[in-house]
């Protein structure tokens, strides 16, 4: 079973989010550990841009594995402020400390998240 | 899938290990223990175990069983010397495989078929249905035998430890040759030099009882070399960059050996060495003068997305001319490569074609096969 901490939110497409989620907040988001176990060693990384608007539940990215690959949805909806340079040459992160180092994008939000899983929640999807 | 999932005799090794377990071929197997990348690395550079107790095994006996698989297969099994091997398929009577198979030879009547997992039951159906007026017999024995491979620059060493007898056998046979050998633990086992990663190695034909103390075996035998258990993941990648076709993906119904840049296997015969008849034979010979409308080609990328089964391959005008069967970010080359079916036109080495990657043009340069050899 894999780590779900407590003190983020989730969407239900295998984001966290780090922060409060409130209109004009940044929060910082990324993959979850079963998301980036699902994909296998993630050799690529295409994040958003700095300064792209993302959309809540829309494809903001890629992430590409050996095995495969799987789009990457924001989990909110705002203006990105930062990515993840880091991941560019070592996307690895992802895997090894995908709530930490393997952040991938931050996002200052134009409206309040409210479709998002709490921790109970998200691992009850993935249970 | 199939809530009746078969499992391997080695589920519960698999299942200690950590391995993630994903439906397969109707089976559950490991598709990996630890990580992807390290599995792939360790068959290049040291050695892993697969377990591939999924693949299909079919035993063909009697006296007439050279004939009847000459009849049956493309290529002439009756020229395989004792203790060979043959990679071959079994095609349709209009020329398109059914599956690709290795076919090894324990003794002058007594042939071992490997078969795809997803193909075993209709290859054994269709050489039901071939054998009628040869003196041979078919029998599907998947389900008492177990397969487990030894892979990489070490596994000779590795598999010549494994062994009570036979361990010279192991280090004096050729690519494509077996011998029975008996392991420790009093265990008897066929051993195969073949495999399906483009290197060196090893496939052990054990009683699927016996599968578990075989695999506890490769691993102590290997400790010292540092083996690593690999599933199916690091098994596809390994493959694609060793250019091998994968049955559903570069081999299909719709696919002539021909097409697949296989038409090696394929024996016509020749006026000094006559073939008789076999099933797909004239489709097969108007196959090979007409040559294939479209070649399968190796495609190498510059950039970092990597092109995956069933993108469509585009010309310059944009258009799509061609397929990708198998595609993935190869962990030797550190690059995309792919696997895909474009016009004669496109095939030369050096062109440039465009993948369509989720919408977005991708462009990657053929290249000929195999993306890697081992150094030998």
């Amino acid at each position: 079973m894999s780590n779900v901490p407590d003190e983020l939110a989730y969407s239900a497409e295998h984001e966290w989010v780090s922060g409060e989620p409130d209109a004009g907040a940044e929060v910082t988001v990324g993959i979850t550990e079963h998301a980036a176990a699902a994909l296998g060693d993630i050799v690529y990384v295409e994040a958003p841009r700095v300064g792209d608007t993302v959309i809540a539940g829309e494809v903001c990215g890629e992430l590409e594995s050996t095995k495969a690959v799987s789009e990457l949805y924001s989990p909110v909806s705002g203006t990105v402020t930062a990515v993840n340079e880091a991941l560019e040459g070592a996307p690895e992160t992802v895997n090894s400390d995908a709530y930490g180092d393997g952040w991938i994008f931050k996002v200052e939000l134009s409206e309040t998240a409210t479709d998002l899983l709490d921790a109970e929640a998200y691992a009850a999807t993935i249970a | 899938m199939s809530d009746a999932s078969l499992r391997s005799p080695l589920h519960d090794q698999h299942v200690a290990l950590g391995a993630t377990l994903v439906p397969f071929a109707g089976w559950e197997m490991p598709v990996r223990y630890t990580g992807d990348i390290a599995e792939h690395t360790a068959v290049r550079t040291g050695a892993g175990l697969f377990d591939l107790s999924h693949m299909g095994e079919i035993a063909v006996r009697g006296e007439g069983a050279a004939a009847f698989l000459d009849f049956a297969l493309v290529g002439r099994m009756s020229a395989v010397a004792l203790a060979g091997a043959r990679y071959t398929m079994i095609c349709t009577p209009e020329g398109g495989v059914i599956d690709d198979l290795i076919v090894y030879r324990r003794d002058h009547d007594h042939f071992v078929i490997v078969a795809n997992a997803s193909n075993k039951d209709t290859v054994v159906a269709e050489l039901d249905a071939r054998v009628a007026g040869f003196d041979a017999t078919v029998e599907d024995i998947s389900a008492a035998i177990a397969l487990i491979a030894v892979q990489g620059p070490l596994a000779e060493g590795i598999v010549a430890r494994m062994c009570v007898r036979g361990d010279d056998d192991i280090r004096a046979m050729r690519y494509y040759s077996a011998a029975n050998v008996l392991l420790r633990g009093d265990i008897h086992a066929f051993a195969a030099r073949t495999g399906y990663t483009g290197e060196d190695g090893f496939e052990l034909f054990v009683g699927a009882d016996e599968a578990a103390a075989v695999w506890e075996l490769a691993l102590e035998a290997g400790a010292e070399d540092g083996i690593v258990p690999c599933g199916l993941s690091s098994r596809d990648t390994l493959r694609l960059e060793a250019g091998m076709p994968l049955y559903g993906q570069e081999l299909t119904r719709a696919t002539t050996p021909f097409d697949a840049g296989l038409g090696r296997i394929v024996v016509l015969g020749t006026a000094a060495k006559p073939r008789g008849d076999f099933v797909g034979r004239d489709a097969l010979l108007k196959a090979k003068v007409e040559g294939p409308a479209r070649v399968l080609v190796g495609l190498v990328g510059d950039g970092r997305r990597a092109a995956r089964t069933g993108y469509a391959v585009l010309d310059d005008a944009g258009a799509a001319v061609g397929e990708v069967t198998s595609g993935a970010p190869s962990p030797t080359l550190g690059r995309p490569i792919a696997m895909a079916y474009v016009p004669a036109s496109l095939a030369e080495p050096g062109t440039v074609v465009g993948i369509d990657v989720r919408g977005r043009r991708e462009d990657m340069t053929v290249t000929a096969l195999p993306f890697y050899s081992r150094a030998s």
